[in-house]
């Protein structure tokens, strides 16, 4: 048998997984969230918003010709990245805390790979048939109907890939003419490209790979394992009301030991007694029916086990390849419910509640896992990256200039003998009209100003812009700045339509050698 | 551990190899890997048939595709010049007073111009056109022209260069007044020039050489030692110095002089790269 040098198995090959249908109220929320985030995700490109002329009416473009990104009334040139490294600090930050709280819900409901490996097998179940036909048609040897369910099947499938690559293009460039370029084959083999690998990593992802990209290739399961804790909420199976398990004679069997036992423990006197739902189920009346000792709810129906896209038992416990997708709740409840037993034999429920309720104790409302110090500590730090970006973008200046001092040479001599310095300014215009902007200098030293050596200090800067001038700082001869090492200067720029303004610092190099 | 590797559920054999003890698994390479590595060979093939590939000795074959980095390149450059063709000929025949900031062509030229100079000029007046004062090449940032400082007279500058065979050069001469005064008339010389400069001087030396400036020197650089740009004389009262205005480069001036050479770019470079540097030059922060 095994030995030193057995290595264990780390990966195995796939096993095709044949998901039967089950409706409930976990079923109709991934249906409902299914709908709305591939909503969000083919429709945003399409909205409008008016940006005036020579601009994209859309109102979500990330222009990377231009480095801007528009995101409905909020424009972002490329300097302002930090708005993007912030949202993907809330993003990491909020997988943090819904998984602490609620464990892989994300993995569960919204992760693109389970929405569309889901509109996949809704595509497969709509042409193939349920479980049992699937299973059937796998085994079947090929036939012609088999052949064109198969190619229906792709080309569905093909087509949804081909949707989903093409929606991706247009988040880059204004929709409607690409899609009109695309028609005509007149887009950019960039745009040609990138549908085309996504049509491909979709079709065999969604299609052929899917739980197997969740076990093998994603690295987030891995991660959850530090994220989450015994009060974490997860899909578990309990096991002191299923065991032991059986079904037929084997019930049948054990319920007559049971019902022996159960007068012998009547006798021995209180027992264990019945458990609820976690999570209460409205429009359901409670069945309070005591549980005892005895042969356990679990009937073995396999239910769970069918509807189960990631192909596992819940009932051995907690797993790697569990996405708490509940779709086994939805199952087991649904049995329950026809053999007059309360649900929640399968539920969401903590690691905690495990113990205590097979210690006699009343589940614990959802809340109190919940809430607890670790999703507080979160939630306070998603709120704080949060707040920081909203009021980063409240105090965005109207007005932006970035001055570089050159510094080859860094000083000239003037034939007065007075030293000039130059400085390399960049004034921005991010509005949609040109804007007169005048400069100014401060300083406690003897300092004057001037743009390519004229007197006007005022600069026009085209719509949209970002214009570069050479001024010039002049110290007159024999100044204190034009002898000192260095002087502190400040430079203005003030918007002579609204008077905002923004002030750079910089130095004046003086001649000492 | 046991002396000898137990059997496992997968055993491959060993490929009978025996080094000191160590033996080895036969373990055969992945099948996709093989194929891939078979896969790599047969695009290694038709890739050296189809691209240039196999050196010669003084070429290497050309490849049925003709790919070539070379010819694209030039492709490419003569596409730039295509699209920049009307804005060159705009500014051949330009009329430089006249090309302000802000105009199209003014970016294009001064762009232009700013390659140009990197590339002929700034081996002498350096990247950032300061110049170089102890080899006496002119700073072209300031505000002090020997030849003048409008845009027509650097471009003049530029074209014919300075004290060359080019018929219509800049062209001065100083004597060298070592062969003509004493060692002590030069120095009284020198405390003028350095007395009319704001400079520390010793004032009896300096009108001991005011009459010897007068006779001698004010024929070019004026009475006043203003200089004068018509014949290329050095203003010798402002702050900046060529060569120097300390004593010893002065002497060093006046006693040997000096015959800077800047070559005419007229051969070299066309109208439109003569016009791009000169405005580039005049926008540097001295121009007139």
């Amino acid at each position: 048998m095994s030995s030193t040098n057995d290595a264990p198995v780390l990966y195995a090959p796939r096993e095709p997984i044949f998901p039967r249908r089950v409706s409930g109220r976990f079923r109709t929320l991934k249906w409902w969230i299914m709908g709305i985030t591939l909503g969000i995700y083919y429709l945003t490109p399409w909205l409008r918003w008016d940006r005036g002329p020579e601009m994209p009416d859309q109102a979500v473009l990330v222009d990377l010709a231009d480095r801007r990104f528009f995101f409905f009334w909020i424009e972002i040139w490329p300097h302002e990245f930090y708005f993007v490294a912030g949202l993907l600090i809330m993003s990491g930050l909020g997988l943090f805390l819904f998984t602490a709280a609620l464990g892989r819900v994300w993995c569960g409901y919204t992760c693109p790979q389970t929405v569309w490996t889901d509109l996949y097998i809704l595509v497969e179940r709509w042409i193939e048939g349920d479980r049992n036909a699937r299973v059937k048609l796998w085994n079947a040897p090929w036939s012609v109907r088999k052949a064109r369910l198969r190619i229906t099947k792709w080309i569905v499938w093909l087509l949804i890939g081909l949707l989903t690559g093409g929606a991706w293009v247009f988040y880059f460039t204004d929709a409607p003419t690409l899609a009109a370029d695309l028609w005509r084959f007149e887009a950019h083999p960039v745009a040609y490209t990138t549908i085309g690998i996504l049509t491909a990593t979709t079709f065999i992802f969604g299609g052929f790979m899917r739980e197997q990209v969740c076990i093998y290739m994603c690295p987030w399961p891995r991660i959850q394992g530090a994220m989450m804790d015994e009060d974490t909420i997860t899909v578990a199976y309990r096991e002191w009301r299923g065991e032991p398990r059986g079904k037929g004679n084997v019930r049948r069997r054990s319920m007559e030991e049971a019902m022996k036992a159960e007068a012998a423990a009547q006798a021995a006197g209180p027992g264990q007694q019945a458990r609820y739902p976690v999570i209460p189920m409205p429009g359901q009346e409670r069945t309070r029916e005591p549980v005892t000792t005895g042969p356990g709810d679990c009937i073995d129906c396999m239910a769970c086990v069918n509807v189960c896209p990631m192909g596992i038992d819940i009932r051995e416990g907690q797993q790697l390849a569990c996405i708490t997708c509940a779709l086994c709740i939805d199952a087991c409840d649904d049995v329950m419910e026809k053999i007059g037993k309360p649900r929640g034999l399968i539920d969401y429920m903590a690691l905690k509640d495990e113990a205590a309720e097979r210690a006699g104790a009343e589940p614990t409302p959802v809340w109190k896992h919940v809430l607890r110090f670790r999703t507080i500590l979160y939630t306070a730090l998603w709120s704080l990256v949060g707040v920081g970006l909203v009021f980063a973008l409240f105090i965005r200046p109207e007005v932006e200039m970035t001055v570089a001092p050159i510094r080859n040479p860094t000083f000239v001599i003037m034939s007065d003998g007075a030293i000039r310095n130059a400085y390399d300014v960049r004034l921005l215009n991010k509005q949609h009209e040109a804007r007169t902007f005048e400069l100014s200098l401060e300083s406690a030293a003897d300092l004057s100003l001037s743009i390519d050596n004229g007197s006007n200090l005022t600069v026009e800067v085209p719509a949209d812009e970002i214009l570069e001038r050479r001024v010039y700082v002049t110290a007159p001869a024999g100044s204190e700045a034009a002898s000192a090492d260095r002087t502190e200067l400040r430079l203005w720029v003030e918007d002579t339509g609204n008077a905002n303004r923004a002030g750079v610092d910089t130095i004046f190099n003086g001649a000492t050698q | 551990m046991s002396d000898k590797p137990e059997e496992t559920k997968d055993d491959v054999g060993t490929t009978g190899h025996s080094w000191d003890g160590i033996e080895e698994y036969n373990n055969p390479l992945p099948r996709w890997w093989l194929w891939t590595f078979y896969a790599t060979i047969v695009w290694g093939v038709i890739y050296t048939i189809a691209f240039p590939a196999w050196p010669l000795i003084s070429s290497a074959t050309p490849g049925l595709l003709g790919f070539s980095t070379r010819a694209d390149v030039a492709a490419d450059i003569a596409a730039a010049a295509e699209a920049n063709s009307e804005l060159e000929t705009t500014l051949a025949a330009a009329d430089l007073t006249t090309v302000e900031p802000g105009d199209p062509l003014h970016s294009f030229a001064t762009n232009k111009g700013a390659a140009i100079f990197r590339t002929y000029c700034s081996q002498c007046h350096g990247s950032g056109a300061a110049g170089v004062q102890a080899a006496g090449y002119p700073n072209l940032l300031d505000d002090a022209w020997l030849w003048g400082g409008t845009v027509d007279d650097i471009a003049w500058t530029v074209r014919h260069g300075i004290r060359n065979d080019d018929p219509d050069t800049r062209w001065s001469e100083m004597p060298a007044y070592g062969m003509i005064f004493s060692e002590d008339e030069i120095d009284a010389v020198v405390q003028y020039v350095l007395s009319i400069s704001n400079q520390q001087h010793s004032a009896p030396l300096a009108a001991e050489g005011e009459p010897l400036f007068l006779d001698n020197c004010a024929a070019c650089h004026g009475d006043a030692g203003e200089g004068d740009i018509y014949v290329g004389a050095p203003n010798l009262t402002d702050a900046i110095w060529l060569y120097g205005g300390d004593v010893e480069t002065l002497t060093e001036t006046v006693t040997n002089s000096r015959f800077g050479v800047m070559p005419p770019w007229e051969p070299r470079l066309s109208d439109a790269e003569i016009n791009a540097v000169s405005l580039y030059v005049h926008g540097l922060g001295g121009g007139e």
